[in-house]
């Protein structure tokens, strides 16, 4: 006959102002199998955790019930109370008076507490039925897999490679460098952004722990902690990596152009090209949409249209003869004990505004845009010219929280960063050229980092940059200036201004395809397609699905400082996870009665984390399995068994049949 | 612009939730409080160079309860209703519906419009649609020149128009006239039992 | 979209005197196309921007009327004027209301359900533009398609195309042979009613469309309100003195364009009788 404490907590005021707790104490005290009952003021508290164990020892109690607050805030802390009593930590029961009683029945303190002393009741009920479980101790493989080569991935991979695991970091575009590299400079330092980030680039290449798989892709994530196994598509290059020694000859002579990603489509590429002169590695890629030779080849499969030119002249001139057309995607699968997600931003599409002119204007450009104008490796040589006629602009107006702060076009969160990157253009274009006017529409500045809102005052007081409030509501062309309609909104009059070039400070959304990968990875993504994390506050870098964590952009729009520390923190995360030699699991997985299972296989199908899968009994039949370190103890499956042979540990039938009934009586 | 706020207006004190509030909520169903200022309201308002306050000001004015400088405001009369406010406004609310509503507030308030032509104009236009079921420009022109005292208005276009055979001097005959008439006269006794302006709550805010 | 070959058809006030040109064009294509137009009897002014700028329930009983009229007659309504289409959208929108629809049922003197669609007479040759009968292209001539403010907005309550850069008219543009250029002023406000009490602020707005259309590279402007084209098309020699700024761009109906390129003559579809005379530059195109 089980021997249950039952222990109440007041939590200050939080329960014992709305629940009469000495009414509860004497109702616990009556309950049948009830040994022993007290109140503490924070049971969570050093004391109120040792009265517990003191009470379990001397008591000699057999089962726990703690009232007190949500099992998702203290279960954790008080199975180790429990457990360090000596006592299997998952003969315990918390009963949640104050989420689901005082916090909700604030001003009905009778019901209140009559509804408490049912919950007590019930978790009496239950608890005499719980068994001792142990989790399972498994082994974790210790290497990280980084999915993402921005600043965040970079600094996370070099983190967890410095402290001696091996890393893999893979990044879809053929080189690592993320939306960084095409930074011109960073606020509020005006550090040169390729200049600090390079280095970091080529220590990621150089490091003896880091595997760099450039130009691929994650494709499918099975697992858990500590023993992901992870398939990865290596794109072909159709350039043979070992032989490339990266003179650039092959993209220098290809005659082929198309606009350039890296450069905003503010330049041109060749169809065999590096994204940017700092390209790490450092060897070139065949764009198959544009390659001539590729489409020769595609074309003598059918032989319908115009004939392509059979051109490779990369091949002709290589003169390591490293092209190799015959290269295939190579698919691979590795094991991983973590992963840290830094698939980072991209930024949104002016198309949407077609009141500012829906992207036909050439002169409406983008921030990124401007960045890789004013970049001196970018397609301009660092000249800020109009793209329309190469002239140089004398007007520039900004206009802020374009795709921010916008329900009307789906975007209602602000992108933060963008306040700053105008601010940093102003004081730019100032250097540049000191005739030019730039014009900032803002609505709010938001400047909230270390020496960010000094930043401002310098776009203003320095770079002469004049800033007016009010959301910008047009732009259209006469003769070759663009009309701006605003209004100031601090004078409280409209303002037309007659620019020679628009800049759009466009908003931060994550980058395309990151809730596929969400979706592979089974973790949870909000509305806007970010990660979310597993608390907002408190667990920036964690995801709710264990071992997989988070950094940068990914998650929310940031800036770099942010990101940085954050690539840090996920990697801590994973070090941390790598200090241990085994991991153990939660034990509240379902479990098949192969006596009851008929073979139906429908928790196969219903289960979402694939734990349940067919096996063949020694009878011959067919029967169901959970694989406990898959199982996340969601009850689906238990639900779904039509002979009901599938019992969740933790929460059997008989254990919630209990509670039922107590609480009907 | 006319500036009518660069002449001293008086201190404010905010009345949160104003009468003036409540009515453009539940006439417009609009949710005024959404609005953040942001301007492109104004911004792209066709009619706004004109005005006093323009939108964006209408809506803070709503928001702190200045009933009387709303009502007495020419933005309201030289709102074009083209719905471009409308259709940009990142808060999603309809400004053009919150316009609308202040009109109709005005009219029951018997306010007096701050553009005396405009209002003329819809007053006129509303009595020969009463009087003739359709409308008859010649006479609309005619009775605005008149009663508006600017006698020659406007009358550049008319033998244009004459010569184009596309005036007629007489008005449209329709047998659906009279039920115009009496649909005017049976939404005026509607409107006398069940007053559009009625706001429920809170007074609006005092100024100095 | 009903896609039939009836409809009751609501003229609105301005077609049957300064925008005649509108409703025999209309009129002439549709029998070309085998649309029959059965005019509502005894019909009765919208309201315009007048009637609800005094009282809501104005505002939706007369136009009110009209629906009752078109669901009698057991036909989707046809429009042609865009403030008539936007004001009879906008009742039949708050006449989903039972008690409005009772209220109202009761001033108009008949109960009816607001079952009658109402579309835009664009809509109704839009879903015949694949098979239209080119008998004369319009190849060569440069239309900016100015759609007017109240054509497409609110998107919720109208019901189709774009706000800010709509298509329907383009399409039927480029069906009969004709250019129609991209521009970014296809919904801004002509000036609208104010003609006549604020004719400073409607000139300066018809003056920017039309600059606009002109930098655009258009020959000519296509319209489907009457309003916009009286706006646009009366005002040209004022615009010539007050901005010293020569425009000379003919307003056409989108009709008269159709109407044209079914093989009908300008002067059948009375396009001698607008402000600004389009027969030079049709003539310039070997189209009159």
């Amino acid at each position: 006959m089980a021997r249950i404490g039952v222990f109440l907590c007041h939590c200050g005021t939080n329960i014992a102002g709305t629940v009469n707790i000495p009414r509860l104490l004497e109702a616990a005290q009556r309950m049948p199998m009830v040994v022993y009952a007290a109140e503490s003021k924070f049971s969570c508290s050093e004391p109120g955790q040792a009265s517990i164990r003191a009470a379990i020892a001397e008591e000699r109690l057999g089962r726990v019930v703690i009232a007190c607050c949500s099992p998702r805030m203290h279960e954790n802390t008080f199975r180790k109370a429990v457990a360090g009593a000596g006592l299997n930590p998952y003969l315990l029961e918390i009963a949640n008076v104050r989420e689901q009683c005082s916090w909700v029945h604030g001003f009905d303190k009778e019901a209140a507490t009559a509804k408490a002393i049912e919950l007590v009741r019930m978790a009496v009920a239950k608890v005499a039925r719980h068994e001792p479980l142990s989790p399972q101790v498994m082994g974790l493989t210790k290497r990280a897999l980084i999915i993402g080569g921005g600043i965040a991935g970079i600094q996370a991979a070099l983190d967890i490679a410095n402290a001696g695991h091996e890393v893999v970091l893979v990044e879809r575009e053929p080189s690592i460098g993320g939306r960084m590299a095409q930074l011109d400079k960073t606020f509020p330092t005006l550090d040169c952004s390729a200049c600090i980030l390079t280095p970091k680039m080529v220590d990621i290449a150089q490091h003896p722990k880091i595997t760099l798989l450039s130009y691929a892709q994650v494709e499918g994530v099975e697992g858990f902690i500590g023993n992901f196994r992870v398939r990865i598509r290596k794109k072909a290059r159709y350039v043979n990596e070992e032989r490339c020694t990266g003179c650039g000859t092959c993209w220098q002579k290809c005659p082929e152009k198309t606009p350039s990603e890296f450069d905003s489509d503010m330049g041109q590429r060749t169809a065999i090209y590096i994204p940017f002169l700092q390209a790490v590695p450092n060897k070139p890629v065949i764009d198959t949409a544009h390659c001539r030779y590729i489409k020769y080849l595609e074309w003598s499969q059918e032989k319908e249209g115009k004939k392509p030119p059979e051109c490779r002249i990369c091949e002709k001139l290589c003169p390591t003869g490293a092209i190799d057309w015959e290269q295939q995607d190579e698919v691979i699968e590795e094991e991983f004990g973590a992963i840290v997600v830094a698939t980072g931003y991209q930024t949104f599409d002016p198309a949407a505004y077609a009141e500012y002119g829906g992207g036909a204007y050439p002169d409406v450009i983008t921030g990124l845009q401007m960045e890789r104008l004013m970049s001196a490796s970018g397609p301009t040589g660092g000249e800020v010219i109009r793209p329309s006629d190469g002239a140089h602009p004398k007007t520039v107006v900004f206009v802020s929280c374009v795709g921010s702060r916008d329900e009307h076009k789906g975007r209602s969160y602000c992108s933060k960063v963008c306040c700053m990157y105008m601010a940093k253009h102003a004081i730019m274009l100032r250097e540049h050229d000191p005739e030019v006017q730039s014009y900032i529409f803002y609505i709010d500045i938001r400047a909230g980092g270390k020496d960010y809102e000094e930043f401002v005052r310098r776009a203003q007081e320095e770079a002469g940059a004049i800033y007016l409030r009010g959301r910008i509501s047009k732009i259209y062309p006469e003769e070759d200036k663009l009309i701006v309609l605003g209004e100031d909104s601090l004078i409280g009059r409209p303002v037309e201004i007659a620019a020679d070039l628009v800049v759009l400070a466009t908003g931060i959304e994550p980058s395309a395809g990151a809730d596929e990968l969400a979706r592979e990875l089974n973790i949870s993504y909000d509305s806007y397609n970010f990660m979310v994390e597993a608390h907002p506050k408190l667990r920036p870098v964690e995801t709710q699905t264990d071992g997989i964590y988070l950094a940068g952009a990914c998650i929310g729009p940031r800036d770099i400082p942010e990101t940085v520390a954050q690539g840090s923190a996920a990697a801590a995360k994973a070090v941390a996870l790598f200090s241990q030699d085994s991991i153990t699991t939660d034990p509240m997985t379902a479990l098949v009665d192969p006596l009851k299972c008929v073979g139906c296989l429908v928790c196969v199908e219903v289960c979402p984390f694939n734990a349940a899968e067919a096996q063949l009994a020694r009878d011959g039949r067919t029967i169901a399995a959970i694989n406990e370190g898959l199982c996340k103890g969601c009850g689906l499956c238990v639900a779904a068994c039509r002979p009901g042979a599938i019992n969740l540990r933790g929460f059997t039938d008989q254990q919630l049949l209990a509670e039922v009934t107590e609480l009907w009586r | 612009m006319k500036m009518a706020q660069l002449t001293p207006a008086g201190t404010i004190h905010p009345f949160p939730r104003s009468g003036l509030q409540v009515f453009v909520e539940s006439q417009s169903g609009q949710q005024v409080l959404r609005c953040y200022q942001c301007g492109k309201c104004t911004a792209g308002c066709p009619s706004a160079y004109a005005m006093d306050l323009g939108p964006r000001r209408v809506m803070r004015a709503i928001q702190l309860g200045l009933k009387d400088e709303v009502l007495a405001s020419s933005t309201i009369w030289l709102c074009l209703q083209c719905q471009t406010c409308s259709a940009r406004c990142p808060a999603e609310i309809g400004i053009a519906e919150v316009m609308e509503s202040l009109r109709l507030l005005a009219a029951a308030e018997r306010s007096r419009p701050a553009e005396r032509d405009v209002a003329l104009f819809h007053r006129l236009f509303r009595d020969l649609i009463r009087r003739w079921g359709r409308i008859y420009e010649l006479g609309l022109g005619a009775l605005y020149n008149l009663r508006g005292r600017h006698p020659f208005a406007n009358l550049g276009l008319v033998p244009r128009l004459l010569s184009r055979g596309k005036l007629p001097l007489l008005p449209q005959r329709t047998k659906g006239a009279s039920q115009v008439r009496a649909i005017f006269a049976r939404v005026r006794a509607a409107e006398r039992e069940a007053p559009p302006s009625e706001a429920k709550e809170g007074t609006d805010a005092s100024r100095q | 979209m009903p896609a039939g070959s009836s409809y009751a058809y609501y003229p609105g006030c301005t077609l049957h005197s300064t925008a005649r040109e509108y409703d025999v064009s209309l009129r002439l294509v549709c029998q070309k196309l085998g649309i029959e137009l059965r005019e509502l009897r005894d019909w009765a002014c919208c309201g315009a921007s007048s009637a609800h700028a005094e009282s809501r329930l104005l505002g939706i009983a007369l136009p009110a009327r009209t629906l009752q009229a078109a669901e009698e007659m057991g036909l989707p309504l046809g429009v042609a004027c865009a403030m008539c289409f936007s004001r009879l959208k906008l009742a039949s929108h708050e006449l989903a209301d039972g008690d409005t629809l009772d209220l109202v049922g009761r001033i108009i003197g008949r109960g009816f359900g607001n079952k009658a669609t109402v579309v835009h007479m664009l809509q109704v040759l839009d879903s015949e533009r694949e098979a239209l009968p080119v008998k004369r292209t319009l190849e060569g001539l440069k239309v900016a398609s100015y759609y007017g403010c109240l054509l497409v907005r609110p998107r919720d309550i109208v019901g189709f195309d774009d706000e800010e850069n709509p298509q329907i008219m383009d399409r039927l543009v480029e069906a009969t042979g004709a250019h129609a250029v991209p521009w970014g002023f296809k919904t801004e406000c002509c000036g609208a009613g104010f003609s006549v009490p604020r004719a400073d602020i409607q000139l300066k707005l018809s003056h920017r469309i039309l600059s606009q259309a002109k930098a655009a590279g258009a020959d000519c402007v296509s319209v489907a309100c009457p309003l916009c084209h009286s706006n646009l098309d009366s005002y040209q020699q004022v615009m010539r003195r007050e901005y010293e700024h020569e425009i000379g761009l003919p307003v056409l109906y989108f009709t008269q364009l159709v109407g044209l390129a079914l093989g009908l003559e300008p002067r059948e579809l009375l396009l001698n009788r607008h402000v600004t005379d389009p027969l030079p530059v049709l003539k310039a195109r070997g189209l009159a």
